[in-house]
C-alpha cells in the first residue's frame, strides 16, 4: 500500500466534560507534505494533536471516536511512546527540556549511544557509560538537519527561549524513524528572524520526505511554507485547500467566521509629552532567570498606553515581574510621588498597581478553582471587596452573590467561553484563560496596570478582543497601561509610545507611529 | 464522544457516572459497612447496640478528623503531625486535673489550658513546615513521632502530684492510663443524652462537633479562609495577589494543632480515660485515612468529607470486630483495620496531583 497517505484521520470526535470539542474531523497527509493547521483558541487544534499523539489526557477524559490510519493501517496509540515508536514526533507549546543539561544531552536523552565497560559486562547494559563523542556527532547531525545553528554545549537554562525551541525540534529530528513532525505553535516565542530560520528548516524537512503539521497563529508563515491549509472553527474543519489557493484574509475570515481587519489598524496615537508622570523607575535591576534587567530608567505618563517591546531574553518581562515583587529586584520606583518598596506584591497592589502575568498557568490562575474565585480573589484580599461584614467587621464573609455578579459581568464583557461561572479555570482554553486573567486585574480597578504578553498563544479573534478591552479600560477609566509584548505590530496598534528593551536596558522610546525598521534597529542595539 | 452521551441516558451509564463521582474505594467500604449492618442481627448482635457504638465512636473521633482540614486547605498536606496537637490536649487534661478542677468544669479548664500550649507548639511546627515546603508530610510524620517519644520522658519527669494520676508506689510520674471518673468522663456525652432501649446517642458530643464543624465551614467562607484555600491551590497566585503565604500556612498549622488538642479531649470524655505515653502514636493514621475515605485528596477537603469519612471509617472499625468474631470466631478486625487505613493513605498519596493539565 505504498500509495496510501502517510496519515489519515477519519471522523475524529471528542468531548470534554460533555463539551463537544471535535466533530467529524477528516484530514489526509502525504509524506513530505507540510500541513498548516489554524483556528482560534479552543477550536480544537491542540486536542486533535493530542489524540494523534496518544496523550494520557485523552484517555482519562473518555477517549475519542473515529479512526487514525498511519501508512494505511489503523492505529490507536495508548501512550505517546507508541506514537514515537511509529515515527511521530511532537514539539509542544510548553517546553519539555531538562534545564541543567546541555542541548546535546537533551537532544539524545534516553537514546544516548553507549560504551560497554567492565561493570556493564557484569551488571548488564544499565551500567554502560555514555559515548560523548558519538553523542556530539549525532546532535551535530540533528542540528545540521534542522539548518539553524545552536550551541550544542550550552545548558538549557542559559539559552534564550528561541534556542530552547530549536533544541526541542533537533531532538525530534535526531530520531531516525521520524516520519511526521507536529509543531504546536513553535514560532510563538521566536523573534522574526528565528521564525524565518525555522520556516527554512521546515522546508528542509519536507524535502527530506518528513511530513510536518504546523500549528500557528501567524498566518503568513503558513502561506509561505505549507502546501496545504486546514482551518478549524468550533471543532469542525471549515476550510481544507492547497495553500496556493488561499490568502490571509480568507483564512482569517474562516477562523473567526466574520471579517476581521488584519494588520495594525491605524488609529489615534496621542502625544503624551505634556502628561504628568505617573511612575518613574530609576536604576531598576531584576534577577529574573532568562530575562535579566540590568539598569532601567523609565518614566510612565499618566493615562497613556506604553508598550515595552524587545527580543526574547533581553529583559522586557523582568520589568513588571521585578516591580510587582515576584523576582528579586533593586533600584527605586516611585508611583504618584510615593516610593514603592520592591519585593512586596502586597504594597504594590495597595498602591493600586495591578499585574497580568505572562505565566497564566503558574502565576495567573487558580487552575483548580472556579472562575468566580479567580476573578474576585485579589480584589477581595486587597480591597475587601465582595465581602459582607458581621460583628463590626470582625467576620468578613464571602459575598457569593456579588462575586457571581462581577464574574458574570466580565464573562459577558470579554466574551469568555465557559459553561458557567462555577467552571474550573483549568477546563478553559488558553485564550479564555487569558481573559480571566484580565478580568481579575480589571476587578481590582487599578490606577496602573502592567500587562505582560497578553496575546501570547491567542488567536486573531480573541487577540482583537483583548487589545480592544485594554484600550477601552485605558480610555474609559483613565488607567495607565504598560503592555509588554514581543509582537511589534500589536504594540503599534494600541500603544501611544513604545519603549524597546535591549540587553536589560531601555534602548529608546519612540512614538507608536515610528516605523518597524526604527524599532527593529533599537531592538538589536544593545544585545548582550 | 457520542457513545459517551448515549451512555449517560442508560441506567447502567448513570450508575457508573454516580459511582465515579462517589469514588470506588468509598463505594467498596460503604458496601462493606452496609453488609455488616445487615449481617449483624443474624449472627446474634443487637442492631441498636451496634448503631449506638458506631455513633459513639463517630462522636469521639470526628474532631480529630476535622483537624486535618485546615492544613489540607493551605497546601501543607495531611497532618501526620497530629500527635503534637494531641500532646497539647494531654497536657491540658493532666494540668487541669493537677490544678484540682473536677466534673464538667475540668473539661473546659483542660481546653483553656491546652489552647495556649497548642498555639505555641503549632507555631513552632508551622515555622518548621514553612522551611521545608514540598516535603511537609514526611517532616510532619517525624515531628509526630519525635514529639511522642520526647513526651514519654516528660510524663515521667514532670512534677505531677495529683494522686489520681501518678504511680501509686513511687508517688511521681504519670500512669499510662488515667480514669476520668469524677472529672470530665462523659462531660459532653451526658448532656441531653438520648436513651431508647439499647440505642444511646451522645447528643452533647455531637452538638459540640457540629459547632466546631460549623465554625470551620464558616471560617473557610471568610476572607482569611478563602486566602488559605488559594494558598493551597496555587501559592504563586496567592503571593502575586498580595497574600502572605507563610503566614497563612502557619495559621493553618496552628488551627490543625489546636483542633487536635480539642479532639483528644473530646475523645477522652467519651472514652473515659486519658491515655499517655505511646498512645498518641496511633491517633494520626486513623484520622488521616478517615478523611481520605471521606473523599478528600491531599489538597482538597470539605466538611462533608469529614462527616462521611469518619462515619465510614469508625463504622467499619466498630462493626468488624463484633460481626467478624460472631461469624468466624477469630479476631480479624485489627488486620482489616490496618489494611484499610494504611491502604487508603497509600491510595490517596498515589493520586496526589499538582496543578494538572487541561
Amino acid at each position: 500500500m505504498s500509495n496510501a497517505p502517510l496519515l489519515e484521520m477519519r471522523n475524529i470526535k471528542k468531548d470534554f466534560f460533555g463539551n463537544q470539542v471535535l466533530e467529524d474531523i477528516n484530514l489526509t497527509l502525504r509524506a513530505g507534505e507540510v500541513l498548516g493547521l489554524c483556528g482560534e483558541n479552543g477550536a480544537g487544534k491542540s486536542t486533535l494533536m493530542k489524540i494523534l499523539f496518544g496523550m494520557d489526557v485523552i484517555r482519562e477524559t473518555g477517549g475519542y471516536g473515529g479512526d487514525i490510519l498511519l501508512d494505511g493501517e489503523k492505529v490507536d496509540f495508548a501512550t505517546p511512546f507508541e506514537a514515537l515508536a511509529a515515527g511521530i514526533g511532537m514539539v509542544h507549546q510548553e517546553f519539555s527540556l531538562i534545564p541543567g543539561f546541555t542541548a546535546t544531552e537533551n537532544i539524545l536523552l534516553n537514546r544516548e549511544p553507549t560504551k560497554h565497560s567492565v561493570l556493564s559486562e557484569i551488571f548488564g547494559e544499565r551500567l554502560d557509560t555514555l559515548n560523548h563523542k558519538e553523542m556530539d556527532v549525532r546532535s551535530a547531525a540533528a542540528i545540521e538537519k534542522m539548518g539553524v545553528h545552536i550551541d550544542a554545549d550550552m545548558t538549557i537554562n542559559s539559552m534564550p527561549v528561541g534556542h530552547k525551541q530549536f533544541t526541542e525540534i533537533a531532538r525530534e529530528l535526531s530520531k531516525e524513524q521520524l516520519k511526521l513532525l507536529i509543531l504546536d505553535e513553535p514560532t510563538a516565542v521566536l523573534t522574526e528572524k528565528e521564525a524565518e530560520a525555522l520556516l527554512d528548516s521546515i522546508r528542509g524537512m519536507s524535502a527530506r520526505g518528513i511530513a510536518v503539521i504546523f500549528i500557528t497563529h501567524r498566518l503568513h508563515e503558513i502561506l509561505s511554507v505549507c502546501s496545504k491549509v486546514i482551518v478549524m472553527r468550533d471543532g469542525r474543519v471549515v476550510q481544507d485547500c492547497p495553500a496556493a489557493e488561499t490568502s490571509v484574509e480568507e483564512i482569517t475570515r474562516n477562523m473567526v467566521g466574520r471579517n476581521v481587519e488584519t494588520g495594525g489598524a491605524q488609529r489615534e496615537v496621542r502625544d503624551v509629552s505634556g502628561f504628568r508622570t505617573a511612575m518613574s523607575i530609576r536604576k531598576l535591576w531584576v534577577d529574573m532567570p532568562g530575562e535579566t534587567v540590568r539598569c532601567v530608567d523609565l518614566d510612565v505618563k499618566e493615562g497613556e498606553i506604553l508598550g515595552i517591546g524587545g527580543l526574547a531574553g533581553q529583559g522586557k518581562l523582568g520589568i513588571p515581574n521585578g516591580i510587582m515583587g515576584l523576582y528579586e529586584a533593586g533600584g527605586s520606583v516611585t508611583f504618584d510621588g510615593q516610593e514603592i518598596p520592591l519585593g512586596s506584591p502586597r504594597r504594590c497592589l495597595d498602591a493600586s498597581l495591578a499585574f497580568v502575568s505572562e505565566d497564566r498557568r503558574g502565576v495567573g490562575l487558580l487552575l483548580d478553582e472556579s472562575l468566580e474565585w479567580n476573578v474576585s480573589f485579589p480584589a477581595m484580599q486587597i480591597q475587601n471587596k465582595f465581602l459582607k461584614k458581621y460583628l463590626g467587621g470582625l467576620v468578613k464573609w464571602r459575598d457569593e452573590k456579588e462575586i457571581y455578579a462581577v464574574t458574570k459581568k466580565y464573562i459577558d464583557e470579554l466574551a469568555i467561553k465557559c459553561t458557567s461561572s462555577k467552571q474550573k479555570a483549568k477546563e478553559l482554553s488558553g485564550g479564555n484563560q487569558q481573559k480571566i486573567c484580565l478580568a481579575k486585574a480589571f476587578a481590582l480597578e487599578p490606577k496602573f496596570l502592567f500587562v505582560s504578553e497578553p496575546t501570547r498563544g491567542i488567536d486573531v479573534g480573541a487577540k482583537a478582543l483583548v487589545l480592544e478591552s485594554l484600550r477601552k479600560f485605558n480610555r474609559d477609566s483613565g488607567v495607565t497601561v504598560v503592555m509588554i509584548s514581543s509582537e511589534l505590530e500589536e504594540l503599534r496598534s494600541i500603544c501611544d509610545r513604545i519603549a524597546i528593551v535591549s540587553g536589560g536596558r531601555i534602548a529608546g522610546i519612540l512614538p507608536a507611529t515610528a516605523s518597524s525598521e526604527e524599532l527593529g534597529m533599537l531592538m538589536v542595539s544593545k544585545v548582550v | 464522544m457520542r457513545e459517551n452521551l448515549a451512555e449517560r441516558n442508560t441506567l447502567s451509564g448513570r450508575v457508573r457516572a454516580a459511582a465515579n463521582a462517589f469514588g470506588l474505594p468509598r463505594l467498596i467500604i460503604a458496601g462493606f459497612l452496609l453488609l455488616m449492618f445487615i449481617v449483624a442481627p443474624f449472627v446474634g448482635n443487637d442492631f441498636w447496640t451496634q448503631i449506638s457504638n458506631v455513633i459513639n465512636r463517630f462522636s469521639w473521633n470526628a474532631i480529630l478528623v476535622l483537624a486535618m482540614v485546615p492544613m489540607i486547605h493551605s497546601g501543607c498536606g495531611l497532618n501526620f503531625g497530629l500527635p503534637l496537637g494531641i500532646i497539647s490536649g494531654l497536657l491540658g487534661a493532666t494540668l487541669s486535673i493537677e490544678c484540682g478542677f473536677t466534673g464538667t468544669l475540668s473539661f473546659f479548664a483542660a481546653i483553656l489550658i491546652a489552647t495556649p500550649i497548642s498555639v505555641v507548639l503549632g507555631a513552632g511546627y508551622g515555622w518548621l513546615l514553612n522551611k521545608i515546603k514540598g516535603g511537609e508530610m514526611m517532616i510532619a510524620t517525624y515531628v509526630g513521632f519525635s514529639s511522642v517519644s520526647f513526651m514519654c520522658m516528660m510524663w515521667l519527669l514532670l512534677p505531677y502530684h495529683s494522686p489520681t494520676m501518678v504511680w501509686g508506689f513511687a508517688g511521681k510520674g504519670l500512669r499510662t492510663t488515667i480514669s476520668l471518673e469524677g472529672f470530665y468522663d462523659k462531660a459532653l456525652a451526658g448532656f441531653w443524652q438520648i436513651k431508647i432501649g439499647t440505642l444511646e446517642i451522645p447528643t452533647g458530643t455531637l452538638l459540640f462537633f457540629a459547632l466546631m464543624a460549623f465554625l470551620m465551614w464558616a471560617f473557610l467562607h471568610t476572607k482569611t479562609g478563602t486566602a488559605m484555600t488559594a494558598v493551597g491551590s496555587n501559592p504563586t497566585f496567592a503571593k502575586a495577589a498580595g497574600v502572605n503565604v507563610d503566614r497563612m500556612r502557619l495559621l493553618s498549622v496552628i488551627l490543625s494543632t489546636w483542633l487536635g488538642a480539642l479532639g483528644i479531649l473530646v475523645y477522652e470524655q467519651g472514652f473515659g480515660f486519658i491515655q499517655l505515653y505511646n498512645a498518641p502514636f496511633y491517633m494520626a493514621l486513623p484520622a488521616v485515612s478517615a478523611i481520605l475515605i471521606g473523599g478528600a485528596s491531599v489538597n482538597k477537603a470539605s466538611i462533608a468529607n469529614v462527616l462521611i469519612g469518619t462515619f465510614l471509617f469508625q463504622g467499619m472499625v466498630t462493626m468488624t470486630p463484633t460481626v467478624m468474631n460472631s461469624v468466624i470466631h477469630m479476631d480479624m478486625s485489627e488486620v482489616i483495620r490496618v489494611v484499610v487505613s494504611q491502604g487508603m493513605i497509600l491510595y490517596a498519596l498515589t493520586r496526589k496531583t499538582e496543578g494538572g493539565g487541561r
